[in-house]
């Protein structure tokens, strides 16, 4: 009789098989449960990245504008706030540059806005121009004396 | 019995299955190349007044609830020969600005903090589910719909960036307008910081201006022996800022 020497090659068979269902099993599981984008980038969900980025906006930047109130910059270009972006005064207008008409930006009170710059603080660099404004406008609005946009005295009156 | 014609049969369905694993989705913005950015922050101490409009504009911009802060702003107070123990207040982050200083004498300044969006961040190394990831770009991000609220994170930050949202319960952390910065736009604390003391960087594109600043002014970040690799450079740091 003709002994094979793997007689019992089915049981081997039997148990390669369990194992490829197996793994067969964790590849659809694992593929059911892992987010498609994860690895994408590194070990995280791709896709993360695209919904941070999708947020909207709202401070449209000073680009937006620019592209309209050209005349504006022009003033700003001569004085001090040159470097000041708008909305760091009238706030957040990403609104406005989408729809001009419907959102109008309100005018901000310069008693308020002035004084968060420009009230002396021990801490501010010396450089930087500030006052004590009670004493210094005794609570009237900044922009009677001063051009917000570019921070002299009105004109006509002497500069000081 | 699995013969060789039911294994080449398989091999397309397996094929497939693989593709269905390694499928991705495309890149997030036309526009925006992750490869090409490295980002950071250059804060310059010597211009902070301390007004708090950065505050107040991230909150704005990220919906920041009240009481919490992404970026906040510090007021240091560091009497003569007492450099290791300053005097530091921060009433609200700083988000309504500052009363008047009742300190005298000494050396009195702001810092603006905010993630420093470390290269090797702790925060991302003890995340227990892969929630916060270094993007390509260096920006550290939260994954929200991953973030099991462990706090592991708000813990490990040696800078103290972080927060659990009160009502989310998922970390929070400044995501350095990630929705701005790949549209093109600068961040909101940078927008509307008006002495220039923020300036978003990109060190990968060799025309920004950070690189000739860092050239020729004194940079440093904060914490530096703890090696976290962080981007945020300040110009003009005290020592004895923590």
């Amino acid at each position: 009789m003709h002994v094979s020497k793997f007689k019992d090659a089915e049981h081997l068979v039997r148990l390669a098989v369990v194992c490829v269902v197996v793994f067969a099993i964790f590849l659809l599981v694992r593929a059911h449960f892992v987010p498609k984008s994860f690895g994408q980038y590194g070990h995280f969900r791709g896709d993360a990245l695209a919904e941070q980025a999708a947020k909207p906006i709202s401070y449209a930047g000073h680009k937006a504008c620019v592209d309209c109130h050209a005349d504006v910059v022009e003033v700003k270009k001569a004085g001090k706030h040159a470097g000041v972006n708008c909305e760091a005064c009238h706030g957040p207008l990403a609104k406005h540059v989408e729809d001009p008409a419907a959102v109008v930006p309100q005018l901000p009170d310069t008693a308020v806005i002035c004084a968060r710059c420009h009230e002396e603080n021990i801490a501010k660099p010396k450089t930087f121009p500030q006052v004590v404004s009670k004493q210094h406008s005794g609570g009237e609005v900044c922009k009677s004396c001063h051009v917000p946009h570019s921070p002299l005295m009105q004109p006509g009156d002497k500069k000081s | 019995m699995i013969t060789r014609r039911k294994i080449l049969m398989l091999l397309p369905a397996a094929a497939f299955a693989w593709k269905y694993v390694l499928a991705g989705t495309p890149e997030l913005s036309p526009n925006y190349s992750v490869k090409e950015h490295w980002w950071g922050m250059l804060l310059d101490i010597d211009k902070c007044i301390g007004c708090g409009s950065c505050v107040r504009a991230c909150a704005t911009e990220n919906n920041v609830p009240e009481g919490y802060f992404r970026t906040w702003m510090e007021r240091y107070h560091v009497s003569d020969w007492q450099q290791e123990t300053p005097q530091v207040d921060s009433p609200n982050g700083g988000k309504d600005g500052f009363p008047p200083s009742t300190a005298v004498g000494g050396k009195n300044f702001f810092v603006p903090k905010m993630c420093n969006h470390c290269a090797d961040s702790p925060c991302t190394q003890v995340c227990p589910v892969g929630a916060t990831f270094d993007a390509p770009d260096g920006v550290v991000l939260v994954d929200s719909t991953y973030c099991v609220g462990c706090r592991y994170c708000i813990q490990a930050c040696p800078y103290g960036c972080r927060f659990l949202h009160p009502t989310k319960h998922t970390a929070e952390k400044c995501s350095l307008c990630y929705h701005r910065i790949t549209k093109g736009l600068t961040t909101a604390c940078c927008e509307n910081c008006p002495t220039g003391a923020r300036q978003l960087a990109d060190l990968k594109n060799p025309a920004d201006p950070i690189h000739e600043f860092v050239k020729n002014h004194s940079v440093q970040v904060l914490k530096p022996h703890l090696a976290t690799g962080a981007k945020a450079y300040y110009h003009d740091l005290d020592g004895s800022v923590r």
